[in-house]
């Protein structure tokens, strides 16, 4: 990889001598987004917005093309409305904290929930997890060693349970064992099928007889090197359980995760965490600046 | 999906409708319209670009028979391209030797377990195999646990070795089991990995060599984007794999992928699967695949009757 020339390196070759930015230009920068799974039409949604600033701000030299790039990018991801989770700390004034994680097959909710455990943890809160993954094959050991590796309790019932009676009893158990944040697990489903949506769709309901505010975050997972149906993903999550963040794991690999700049401009979802591996410090809360450098590095 | 790209060639055609030909000035505007509706289905956005100049270079000069609109004939030119450059030979699994091995790989979550999992009841069920399953994953939580209870749902042995650190041993003592057990394929699930860890790169090709399996499998989500070819050449390289697994296909992607893969690495697509449960493995059709990557209906009909 890294004997490819860089992004930027084209980019200070193109425009080297240049006073405008001309079609060489924007080629590359199409080729760079498009090749981050940013997707077509928010790539020429970009390319449009730097060809208007500019035209407006007088172009003068890579530096300033880069911070207009990096300027016009980072506007797409929407700010966090609180701020939330910075240093992994929670929203005040609402314990249990529920947070609800959901996602297509294989992206890496329950690393993901294990490493939050892990980090809430280390941040001085009482965690709780909710195995509500009662399908996949060995879901829930896979649970119950992530617990025991945090050290963290869990609620649990045998494989095939009814998915939204284990999150009313986590939820109740949360209640009663007065922890700080309680994280529950659900199976992998592919969004096109209607009645594992209906599923979660209930397991939220479940949820809210017993904190009708609840649960405070649905976070929908997602696999960094998903392509443009990740944008699907978004939208049938959304509509089935009000998806209030994002995750973006294995950005670890090769893959860049630009298909997020779509999902954040189109549903106005802020990203939270991204995961960079399988241990449980692996993860990150989100920071949009870092974010919008690493879409050109190579 | 077929309609918009459809009428959008038809725009972009509207200019020359009753010109008997596609010339090189009329093709431009749908060669454009081509390449976005690969890339938005996740075809590798330089292989777009190569594929698409090689349709243009083979429209060029084609007669629109009457029945037919100049934007349907680009389209069934370019799905017919497309089949072809994934069809080919046929490519059947290999199975030879005794016990046959079958080294399974891939990144994380791409559904190498479950695979396995098909792959042994297609096996046994179809083929009349004795299959041995292989956990060969030391890493991920539960990841023998996984592995065994698949087993238990088709009645197929698991091989494991809880408290040995050393995958390769495992895979080496799962072969020799399988001699002393009568099985006659062996199916080595692997941890999942990405192409830049050089460690554990490094250990599945030491799994190769170790088992010299007749078959690799490269296991690759469908809903994968642009890093599918650095993925693909980088497994490719180090393993020289026999042939691709396309899984989630019960989704609702395009799967331009695979026709990433295919093009980067020329090795085909042995299997698709559609489904968490162990019965929803399928063959590969090179010519439902060019349409669902294409995102349409089925013209051939159509062109057809003309
Ligand atoms: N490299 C890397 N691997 C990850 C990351 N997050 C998760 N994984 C791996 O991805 C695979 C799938 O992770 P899981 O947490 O089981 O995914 P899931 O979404 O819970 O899967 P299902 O419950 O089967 O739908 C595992 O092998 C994890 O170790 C990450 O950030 N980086
Ligand atoms: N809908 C659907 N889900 C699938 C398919 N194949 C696998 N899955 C699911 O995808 C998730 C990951 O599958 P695994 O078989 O655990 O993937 P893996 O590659 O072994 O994962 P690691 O060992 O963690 O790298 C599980 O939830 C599977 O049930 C498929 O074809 N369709
Ligand atoms: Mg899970
Ligand atoms: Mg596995």
């Amino acid at each position: 990889q890294k004997t490819k020339e860089g992004f930027l390196g084209k980019l200070t070759r193109a425009v080297a001598g240049k006073s405008t930015v001309d079609e060489e230009v924007l080629d590359n920068l199409e080729e760079a987004l498009v090749s981050a799974d940013v997707g077509i039409d928010t790539t020429v949604k970009i390319i449009d917005r730097i060809e208007k600033r500019v035209a407006k701000d007088k172009y003068l030299g890579t530096t300033e093309l880069n911070r207009l790039l990096q300027e016009e990018i980072e506007a797409l991801l929407v700010e966090a409305p609180d701020q939330g989770y910075k240093d992994f700390e929670l929203p005040g004034g609402k314990k249990p904290y529920v947070i609800l994680v959901v996602g297509v097959n294989g992206v890496g909710k329950t690393t993901t929930i294990g490493k939050l455990a892990h980090q809430f943890k280390r941040a001085g809160k009482s965690v709780l997890l909710g195995a509500a993954d009662t399908f996949r094959a060995a879901a829930v050991d896979q649970l119950t060693i992530w617990s025991e590796r945090v050290g963290v309790p869990i609620v649990k019932k045998e494989m095939g349970a009814d998915p939204a009676s284990v999150a009313f009893d986590a939820v109740n158990s949360a209640v009663a064992k007065g922890v700080d944040v309680l994280l529950i697990d659900t199976a992998g489903r592919l969004h096109n099928k209607a009645h594992l949506m209906d599923e979660l769709s209930k397991i939220r309901r479940v949820i809210q007889k017993v904190i009708p505010e609840a649960p405070h975050d649905v976070l929908l997972v997602l696999d960094g090197s998903t392509g443009q149906n990740a944008v699907e993903q978004a939208r049938h999550f959304t509509a089935a359980t009000q998806v209030t963040s994002l995750a973006i794991t294995k950005l670890d690999g090769t893959a860049k995760g630009g298909v997020v700049l779509a999902i954040a401009d189109q549903f106005k979802i802020p990203v939270r965490f991204i995961g960079v591996g399988e241990k449980a410090e692996d993860l990150l809360v989100f920071d949009r600046h870092e974010f919008v450098d690493s879409l050109f590095k190579l | 999906m077929f309609e918009s790209l459809s009428e959008r060639l038809e725009t972009a055609f509207k200019q020359v409708k009753g010109q008997g030909r596609i010339t090189d000035l009329n093709v431009a505007a749908t060669v454009k319209e081509i390449r976005k509706a690969l890339v938005d289905a996740d075809v590798n956005y330089k292989i777009a670009k190569e594929f698409t100049d090689k349709v243009k270079d083979k429209a060029t000069g084609e007669k629109v028979i009457n029945a037919i609109s100049p934007g349907q004939l680009m389209v069934k030119i370019v799905k017919d391209e497309l089949a072809g450059l994934m069809g080919g030979e046929a490519s059947e699994l290999v199975l030879k030797g005794n016990p046959a091995v079958i080294l399974i790989a891939g990144l994380q979550g791409s559904g190498k377990t479950t695979f396995s999992g098909k792959l042994a009841n297609y096996l046994k069920l179809k083929k009349g195999k004795s299959p041995l399953l292989v956990a060969a994953d030391i890493y991920r939580p539960a990841a023998i646990d996984q592995l065994k209870v698949l087993g238990g749902q088709i009645g197929v042995d698991v091989y494991s070795e809880p408290d040995t650190k050393d995958a390769v041993q495992i895979a080496r003592n799962a072969v020799k089991e399988a001699h002393s057990k009568n099985k006659n394929v062996v199916i080595i699930d692997t941890a999942g990995r990405l192409a830049v860890d050089e460690a554990m790169m490094a250990e599945v090709a030491a799994i190769k060599d170790a088992v010299q399996p007749q078959e690799i499998l490269f296991v690759v989500d469908s809903m994968t984007g642009q890093d599918a070819v650095n993925t693909a050449k980088v497994f490719n390289d180090r393993l020289d794999f026999g042939g691709v697994v396309l899984t989630k296909l019960d989704g609702d992607t395009r799967g331009g992928a695979a026709l990433s893969i295919r093009y980067i690495v020329d090795k085909p697509i042995k299997f698709v699967s559609s489904g968490e449960k162990l019965d929803t493995l399928d063959v590969f059709y090179p010519e439902r695949m060019a349409q669902r990557i294409l995102g349409m209906g089925d013209i051939t009909t159509l062109v057809e009757k003309a």
